[in-house]
């Protein structure tokens, strides 16, 4: 043997493999893993936030050698984690209320920093509703101010806790309970949106990521990424909700993966106000094919669907794509012989 | 009243105690499916299974699990057609994993550390005889001799090997790799009598042998009638490659012209120019798509300079001409004749037209019939007088090595039971893994490492081996781009993908479902990479 080998039957795609070497294992892969949600917590078959709020904090426990506290605003996650008298969460976590999951996190990393405890690390975290809405205001107080917190939204695009109601998150066409597929413009309105991760570079705070549930390894490096640095941090990670989004529990992965090979859903990282990188589409999928396994979507497609809706949804794709550089010359585009 | 930590009002608990198992009404199941390669080799190769420990650079391992249905792969991952190849699925997703240099690398690795078959079975004091030393007979020696029996094997050429010796020319199969792999079996304790013809089967037994397997092989070279001059130099091509094997090569001449459109006809013409001939023409009565030769033997032949004169037969040979006829193909697809004749200058003519099997060894066996001029067998390939088994070219089937070898062994577990008073049973085949139950997401691509070939021009010239093998870097990559179709591979992904931690990662590398917390979601199975997880209704 000459030179090492970089080619493995997964490449770096997978969870893990049996040939990785130690430093090439993701978090996830480990049997020693924290576990920081744990088994018995009642959220649906096939929840994406279940899972991607173990992801993350798993990768947060590892990079700070399990010294983590997590603050939790209202929502499914901590609905489903907490009912009494029972919890699913292995690491000291706090609820208080609905909108201000960033100011309750704002106040531990001042009291550890009081207490002279810079080694312990503070987490907020929330579902979109508590973020986007209803906890803007403290969370932007929270970036403005630069307190040594990193904020994590697991966004599923719409209120799911409470029944599917809309939320700033909430993609256009989208059925919810608040936004019927009736009338002319069936389902969530065409509208800017609240593009959370640019607003947050906006405050020009340290580090900003996305990611989904749909590729570990990303989510987990920014993780430990967002870990090495202090000062204001924001996390939005793509979660699927089968409830909401009336998709298949086994799809769940599956639509993530969609989302972001569509290029609706762009997977970048900032720095000080600036895109420092994006995650490049390795097959590029129509956004028709993300949209059409999803019920909420359901009344764009048939005889009586609407392909001007679509169309104007996979322009919103298109623009992401140049906005973001999502392409590149490994990229397998929509036209290549590999579309799906 | 209890006393709990400053702060602390209420008993806390863990979600633990809730057995979310209850909500699932499917769970997911680990299973193994047929890889297609496994599925298309005649021989039965567990490739994937191979493959898994050569991945990791177990290449001693991964060699001793290919043994167990095929004692010589240094050979076969030279001579095989690889239908392994054909059938893989990695083909639909970019190209088909290089089974066969694999198998070649782990071969020559085996004769270069000294790698040797240990017989464990106490002896059953059962003894065998096996006539013909080429793949089948070498097959089920082998497998016979693990099992504890005795075996001899009588060979009526002056070295073993059968075809593999006398049919394929040195260039594709190097005599010291042959050498090689048949020693390692004469090391178990197998017998090789060489020119040593057995007559009559059935004298065997009489001579205290309580079995006997026929693979003879297919060694007469089938004639056809062509009006010819007294003085026309006609040959058939496996006596060509017969005695050119024996380093007696016949007088061929400087133009020669084959006729036939089989694999034969092509190493009689690649033999003719490593002999000298400078012009060698194989002529075929059909088109090249309809050609039964291999792909890449016509490839390699072509490369070398061997002309192809599609569409014609051969009507009359005279000293130095041969007369062709062109032919057309009717709507049937099969040749007719044109009425249109060109000459052709030629000093020697080889016959290349199939291969007959030579019966007289079971002249007067009453039992023992034969259909198509080959032996008739059961589907435990056993012939009409018992104990009497037949493989190879000698019966009904595809003609090449690896098919022999399969007959080899399945003639010997056979052959095991009969002698135990049994009948073998073949166990039932899982369902097979197909490329839809693949999650190609999780493979990376990367291109086959192809082999290198020697330089067509050197290599017409002499008896070298055409077709170089994988360096340990490059096996150990190809054998990681099997996708192990059907079966786990050890990638985490049903461990890590599970919003429940209802995946439980073992030892060795397995893993378990906890079917306490298992929602039946379904993730596990649909990001599987390799579609070894099933989802299955609970019953009620």
């Amino acid at each position: 043997m000459t030179t090492p080998l970089k080619f493995y039957q997964v490449g770096s795609f997978a969870v893990g493999n049996r040939l990785l070497e130690e430093g090439q294992l993701s978090e996830q892969s480990r049997p020693s893993r924290t576990n920081s949600l744990t088994s018995g917590h009642r959220a649906c078959q096939g929840c994406g936030e279940a899972l991607g709020a173990r992801y993350a904090l798993d990768a947060a426990m590892a990079a700070t050698d399990g010294k983590i506290v997590a603050v939790n605003a209202t929502g499914c996650l901590e609905v489903f984690s907490t009912p009494y008298p029972e919890t699913s969460w292995r690491l000291p976590w706090l609820h208080s209320l609905f909108g201000n999951a960033a100011a309750v996190a704002t106040g531990v990393a001042a009291a550890l920093r009081a207490q002279g405890k810079s080694d312990i690390r503070v987490i907020a975290q929330g579902g979109d509703g508590g973020t986007v809405d209803i906890g803007f205001g403290p969370l932007s107080g929270m970036f403005e101010r630069n307190d040594d917190v990193l904020y994590i939204c697991y966004d599923n695009e719409a209120y799911m806790n409470t029944g599917v109601q809309r939320s700033g998150a909430t993609p256009p066409a989208a059925r919810t309970n608040t936004t019927h597929a009736v009338g002319d413009n069936p389902g969530a309105s065409f509208s800017q949106g609240k593009n959370l991760p640019v607003i947050a570079m906006a405050h020009g705070i340290p580090y900003v990521a996305t990611a989904s549930v749909a590729d570990l390894h990303d989510l987990e490096n920014k993780v430990k990424k967002a870990m090495s640095f202090h000062g204001a941090r924001y996390l939005h990670i793509l979660v699927p909700c089968p409830l909401g989004w009336g998709s298949r529990s086994e799809e769940t992965i599956h639509l993530a993966r969609m989302a972001t090979e569509s290029g609706l859903f762009p997977v970048f990282e900032a720095e000080y106000g600036e895109v420092t990188s994006s995650k490049k589409i390795r097959r590029q999928v129509a956004v028709a094919d993300y949209l059409k396994p999803q019920k909420r979507f359901a009344h764009l497609f048939g005889a009586k669907g609407r392909p001007d809706l679509l169309e104007a949804i996979q322009s919103n794709a298109n623009r992401n794509i140049s906005k973001y550089n999502l392409l590149d010359e490994n990229s397998v585009g929509l036209k290549g012989d590999n579309g799906e | 009243m209890v006393s709990k930590p400053f702060a602390i009002t209420l008993n806390i608990g863990s979600s633990l105690a809730n057995h979310t198992g209850s909500w699932r009404n499917e769970r997911p199941v680990y299973v193994n499916r047929m890889p297609p390669c496994n599925n298309a080799c005649p021989a039965g190769e567990d490739v994937q299974g191979w493959l898994y420990e050569g991945e990791a650079g177990n290449y001693e391992q991964a060699w001793r699990n290919l043994t167990r249905d095929n004692p010589l792969p240094a050979i076969m991952g030279r001579i095989c057609y690889h239908p392994c190849q054909t059938a893989c699925n990695r083909a639909d997703l970019d190209e088909a994993v290089g089974i066969n240099s694999v198998e070649r690398f782990l071969g020559d690795e085996a004769i270069k550390q000294g790698w040797q078959f240990t017989v464990t079975a106490a002896p059953t004091g059962k003894k065998i005889l096996i006539i013909g030393s080429g793949p089948s007979g070498l097959s089920a020696a082998y497998q016979l001799a693990l099992k504890g029996h005795s075996v001899t094997i009588r060979e009526s050429s002056s070295a073993p090997g059968g075809m593999m010796r006398y049919g394929i020319p040195a260039y594709r199969l190097p005599r010291e790799v042959l050498d090689a792999e048949v020693a390692r079996i004469v090391n178990m304790g197998v017998a090789i009598e060489c020119n040593s013809k057995v007559e009559n089967a059935e004298a065997a037994f009489a001579e205290g042998f309580d079995a006997v397997f026929l693979a003879i092989g297919a060694h007469l070279g089938k004639r056809a009638f062509i009006p010819a001059g007294d003085t026309a130099r006609i040959l058939d091509a496996v006596s060509v490659l017969h005695m050119t094997a024996d380093g007696q090569p016949p007088m061929l001449g400087r133009r020669v012209v084959v006729y036939g459109g089989g694999n034969t006809a092509l190493d009689a013409a690649r033999t003719a120019r490593r002999l000298g001939a400078y012009e060698a023409i194989v002529v075929y009565r059909r088109t090249q798509e309809k050609m039964p030769a291999h792909e890449v033997e016509l490839k390699e032949a072509i490369d070398e300079g061997i002309v192809m004169r599609w569409l014609s037969t051969i009507s009359r040979v005279d000293e130095g001409t041969v007369t062709i006829e062109k032919m057309e193909l009717d709507e049937k697809g099969n040749p007719q004749p044109t009425g249109q004749f060109e000459s052709l200058d030629a000093d020697s003519v080889v016959l290349a037209l199939g291969q007959e099997v030579d019966l007289s060894v079971i002249d007067g066996i009453s039992q023992v019939s034969v259909d198509d001029g080959v032996i008739e067998v059961d589907e435990l390939l056993m012939t009409g007088r018992r104990g009497l088994f037949a493989g190879g070219d000698a019966v009904p089937g595809e003609r090449t090595a690896t098919n022999a070898i399969g007959h080899g062994k399945h003639a010997a577990r056979a052959i095991d039971s009969w002698l135990q008073g049994e009948t073998f049973v073949h166990a039932a085949r899982p369902e097979p893994a197909s490329y839809e139950r693949l999650n190609t997401w999780y493979y990376s691509d990367a291109p086959k490492t192809v082999r290198s070939k020697l330089d067509a021009a050197r290599r017409a010239s002499n008896f070298a081996e055409v077709v170089q093998g994988l360096d340990a870097e490059t096996a150990v990559f190809e054998a990681r781009r099997c996708l192990s179709c059907g079966n786990c591979f050890s990638c985490d992904n049903c461990f890590g993908v599970c919003p429940d931690n209802a995946v439980i990662k073992l030892e060795n590398g397995k893993y378990e479902i906890n079917l306490d917390y298992c929602k039946g979601c379904g993730i596990c199975a649909n990001e599987c990479p390799c579609g070894a997880i099933d989802m299955e209704p609970e019953r009620s």
